[in-house]
């Protein structure tokens, strides 16, 4: 074999195989360390109330009220995408992208709740989520520049809890 | 982030919790279409390969977000209305690359 056909065949396998062990690396550490972000906070927001409930306890008492919110886009990174295309030939769970929306929607709450408190409210109720999918510019339009994560309530100011 | 204007009571509940609503205005609804810049286009392709947030892109649709609500709230106050309840937002994608925000609710008057 020539140096011309080893570059060759580096360029065609050896290439995306680089790339995906790297993605995976990189993308499991960005992961983990979200993780133990999102629970350190969350831990920290023990004790702020966030319901899904419209009507509040019948004894607090409200003083002042208004809308919330907290958002994220994330990536399909290139080895979730890889392993999630090679999962969709044989029908199933995709693991590789649970852990993200996962991760991306108790971010949003977290934002959410965060910005709440900055702004001195109580409590959230009411709150909301959704998902939507940003295409991508590039190409077709049918590839996915990202996933957006939104959640937003009514947050609450109380006299009296 | 804090939706909203300190002149407007904005809520995603069906009442304004420890208000009374007085009078019904209609349904107001604000919108906008961005589309993302190319600059922002190449940073998420560089963030594809290894995943995690694309900041620029969600500051894109937050900014969009509040200016969807901000015109919103703007009709609501040429009614003389001084709360948007049970406010709702949709996102669609319009074409490739551009998206529409979209924040709708009812104006009341509220006591």
């Amino acid at each position: 074999m020539s140096g011309g056909q080893a570059l060759d065949l580096f360029f065609s396998i050896g290439f995306p195989i680089v790339l995906l062990v790297f993605a995976y690396l990189i993308g499991s550490l960005i992961e983990r360390r979200h993780f133990a972000n999102i629970r350190k906070r969350e831990s920290a927001l023990r004790g702020f109330p966030l319901t899904t409930f419209e009507r509040l306890p019948e004894r607090w008492r409200v003083s002042n009220a208004g809308l919330v919110s907290g958002s994220i886009v994330v990536s399909l990174d290139y080895f979730k995408r890889v392993i999630a295309g090679l999962r969709a030939i044989v029908g199933g769970r995709v693991k590789t992208y649970e852990p993200l929306l996962e991760r991306a929607r108790r971010e949003a709450l977290l934002r959410m709740a965060e910005n709440a408190r900055r702004a001195g409210y109580d409590a959230v109720v009411n709150v909301r989520l959704e998902t939507s999918r940003l295409a991508n510019a590039a190409g077709n339009g049918n590839g996915t520049a990202g996933v957006e994560m939104l959640a937003f309530g009514t947050a609450v100011k109380l006299d009296r809890r | 982030m804090s939706l909203g204007a300190s002149d407007i009571l904005i809520s995603n509940t069906e009442l304004v919790p420890g208000r009374e609503i007085v009078e019904f205005y209609g349904v107001v609804t604000g919108n906008t279409v961005r589309a993302k810049h190319i600059g922002r286009d190449i940073m998420a392709g560089l963030k594809n390969v290894v995943g995690g947030e694309l900041v620029g892109y969600t500051e894109l649709l937050q900014d969009s977000r509040q200016e969807a609500t901000e015109r919103m709230i703007e009709q609501a106050r040429s009614m003389g209305a001084n709360a948007v309840v049970n406010v709702r937002f949709a996102t669609s994608s319009i074409s490739q690359g551009a998206a529409e925000l979209f924040a709708y609710g009812t104006a009341v008057r509220v006591r």
